[in-house]
């Protein structure tokens, strides 16, 4: 431990407003007091480094002609030739536009829906008819990404889907839905809406809950309706946590999730459903092309963080909740 | 209380009710609806399905589909597996969060503030797929369990939950009391904070549990070897990709049969491959929502 202490404490030096050299000593022996907490880190942090960091550096691939001989690090600059190719390649406006299509479609639908839901669930008087609203919608959550891929594909199933025994049963011709490349981004947004409604009304039911009782009485002094007291004192109470939560989300418009797409593709439909993720996945790790599609991917990392950064910004200059 | 609130609702407020208890009658029926009809589906025959007749409650009462699945070694060995880094994987998880979590939350603790940027800047940015595979390549974890286990050790969110529940519900002064009993800092981590932190340490257990039982991605990309697959890839080959193995169809002599057993199956296997985490979740809800609450306040 001696080294790891001594390094902290050369670190803490540095900061001026500390720096005298009484609480310094101070410092070094709390330091060696509480080595054991230091001790316990090193596991997680060894983690953070060899899975999180190592990648992070390794990420300078997409500036090399990657060599599986010579490693990342051995391998020769490229410069920025592989960015060049990707913004010249005929798929580039393809993978941007379906990338946005479905992220702000997404956006769109998927974050209000939560927000509605507990809106509504926070009218209810029953806690019974609530609990059991609250606990079914909360259900699907728990249902993996392949599963709820496969429900999709046996619903709209043109053979054995209920949606096409429905179209039957009035008398309408079945439809192959997975197969026309139109209804792709519905399909991939609702269902979204669908196993992920409850678990996100969760956060909201929270925030109203901690929403301060003299408020609703005040309102009702006032004669303030139902719809009024949702608008002038739900709505408000909430939107600490939507302003965090929609910051994260829109930090991650570029990175629609690669699981779910990547199943729901087939080959009908891959002209709105390929996106950024399953086209680095495709063509690096299927096609064994690194260095491309390793550009490629940063390309999107590097987007989302601006995107992150920036409504961070934003929110912080008109509201007063921020990430940071 | 509310009877008055009751007698006092003016007339928009009773259509503004009616509307809300619409509202939620609807999703609520969106919702159990899909759940409902494989459930029935998975219990009904061969042919019933393939026909369409099943709408609400099974019909012609079969157990075809669970008799095939258990009667597949590929899905039993798929079952075994998952259940083996699922059990594992939980153990790694939970151990590097708190010792990650804990430190993180004591003031006496220096250098936390440079530890939690480095923890959050992982949420934030990532190196990519590739140098992720290669690196999981280089360290020889490919087609080993390992790989199921290691490059998913620890997350960042949880550990976030972790350290702001040991902050706000270990009283500072139990700490500096426990110190001038001399009591080190493993001791009473050990003793003092994790009896205190059932329910975190529960939260914990389900979240990491949950998405480990799910994970097919890290499957999905490292591993090859057949007798690794969790059950999720097996069921992608089975439910997506349409292939499936044809021996275990001995019994179905004829083609229609068997597609017909071949559809059932689908539906008796998402029962099967979900149970497992649903089952649970009415007991442990109320951990779980206290798990998100906790994971939503500002730490």
């Amino acid at each position: 431990m001696p080294s790891t202490t001594g390094l902290l404490a050369k670190k803490n030096a540095q900061s001026p407003v500390r720096g005298s050299s009484l609480m310094l000593r101070d410092r070094g022996k709390r330091i060696k007091r509480h080595w054991q907490l230091y001790l316990l880190v090193l596991l997680p942090i060894a983690y953070l480094v060899i899975f999180k960091y190592i990648p992070m550096y390794g990420a300078q691939i997409a500036f090399r002609d990657f060599s599986p001989v010579r490693g990342i690090t051995g391998s020769d600059w490229a410069g920025m030739k592989h960015f060049t190719t990707f913004f010249q390649s005929p798929n580039f406006w393809m993978l941007i536009k379906n990338t946005l299509v479905i992220s702000i479609y997404s956006l769109i639908i998927g974050f209000p829906a939560p927000i509605l839901l507990a809106l509504a669930l926070n009218e209810v008087r029953s806690m019974r008819f609530k609990r059991t609203v609250q606990m079914v919608t909360f259900a699907p959550y728990f249902i993996s990404t392949i599963v709820m891929v496969s429900m999709i594909i046996l619903f709209l199933s043109p053979r054995l889907g209920f949606v096409d025994h429905l179209l039957n049963a009035f008398g309408m011709e079945s439809v192959n839905f997975m197969g026309i490349p139109h209804y792709f981004s519905s399909i991939f947004v609702w269902s979204n809406v669908w196993q992920g409604i409850g678990y996100g009304a969760v956060i909201y039911l929270a925030a109203l809950s901690g929403i301060n009782v003299d408020l609703y009485e005040a309102a009702k002094v006032d004669g303030a309706s139902r719809l009024r007291k949702v608008w002038h004192i739900d709505i408000p109470g909430i939107m600490p946590a939507a302003t965090v939560l929609l910051i994260l989300n829109v930090g991650q418009i570029m990175n629609v999730g690669f699981e779910k797409i990547y199943l729901m593709q087939n080959p009908l439909n891959t002209s709105t459903s390929e996106v950024i993720s399953t086209y680095v996945y495709k063509i690096g790790l299927l096609g064994a092309n690194f260095s491309f599609s390793a550009a490629v991917d940063l390309f999107n990392s590097v987007i989302n963080l601006i995107l992150l950064i920036g409504v961070n910004y934003a929110a912080r200059r008109i509201s007063e909740s921020s990430l940071w | 209380m509310t009877r008055t609130n009751a007698i006092r609702e003016s007339f928009g407020d009773k259509i503004f009710l009616t509307l809300v208890y619409v509202f939620l009658a609807a999703v609520l029926l969106v919702v159990i609806y899909p759940l409902l009809y494989i459930l029935s589906s998975s219990f009904s025959s061969p042919q019933a399905v393939i026909s369409g007749k099943v709408w609400l409650l099974p019909v012609d009462f079969s157990l075809a589909g669970y008799r095939a699945i258990f009667s597949n070694p590929q899905i039993m060995t798929g079952y075994g597996n998952s259940l083996f880094y699922t059990v594992f994987g939980v153990l790694i998880n939970v151990s590097l969060t708190v010792m990650m979590a804990y430190p993180l939350s004591r003031s006496t603790f220096y250098g936390r503030g440079v530890l939690m940027g480095l923890l959050v800047v992982t949420m934030m940015f990532s190196g990519g797929l590739i140098p992720y595979y290669l690196t999981v390549k280089n360290l020889h974890l490919l087609d080993t369990r390992w790989a199921m286990l290691l490059p998913s050790a620890m997350a960042v969110w949880q550990v976030i939950i972790a350290r702001t529940f040991f902050q706000s519900s270990i009283p500072k002064e139990l700490g500096e009391a426990a110190e001038l009993d001399g009591c080190s800092d493993l001791g009473f981590l050990w003793r003092v904070v994790l009896p205190l932190s059932k329910p975190i340490l529960a939260v914990l257990v389900l979240m990491y549990a949950v998405s480990q039982w799910n994970a097919y991605f890290e499957a999905l990309i490292f591993l090859k070897s057949q007798n690794l697959f969790p059950l999720q890839i097996i069921l992608r080959n089975i439910l997506i990709l349409n292939s499936i193995d044809s021996s275990m169809m001995v019994d179905a002599n004829k083609m229609a049969a068997m597609q017909g057993l071949r559809d059932l199956l689908k539906f008796s296997l998402i029962v099967v491959a979900t149970v497992p985490v649903l089952a649970i979740y009415p007991f442990v809800q109320k951990y779980f929502v206290q798990g998100i609450m906790i994971g939503s306040l500002k730490g």
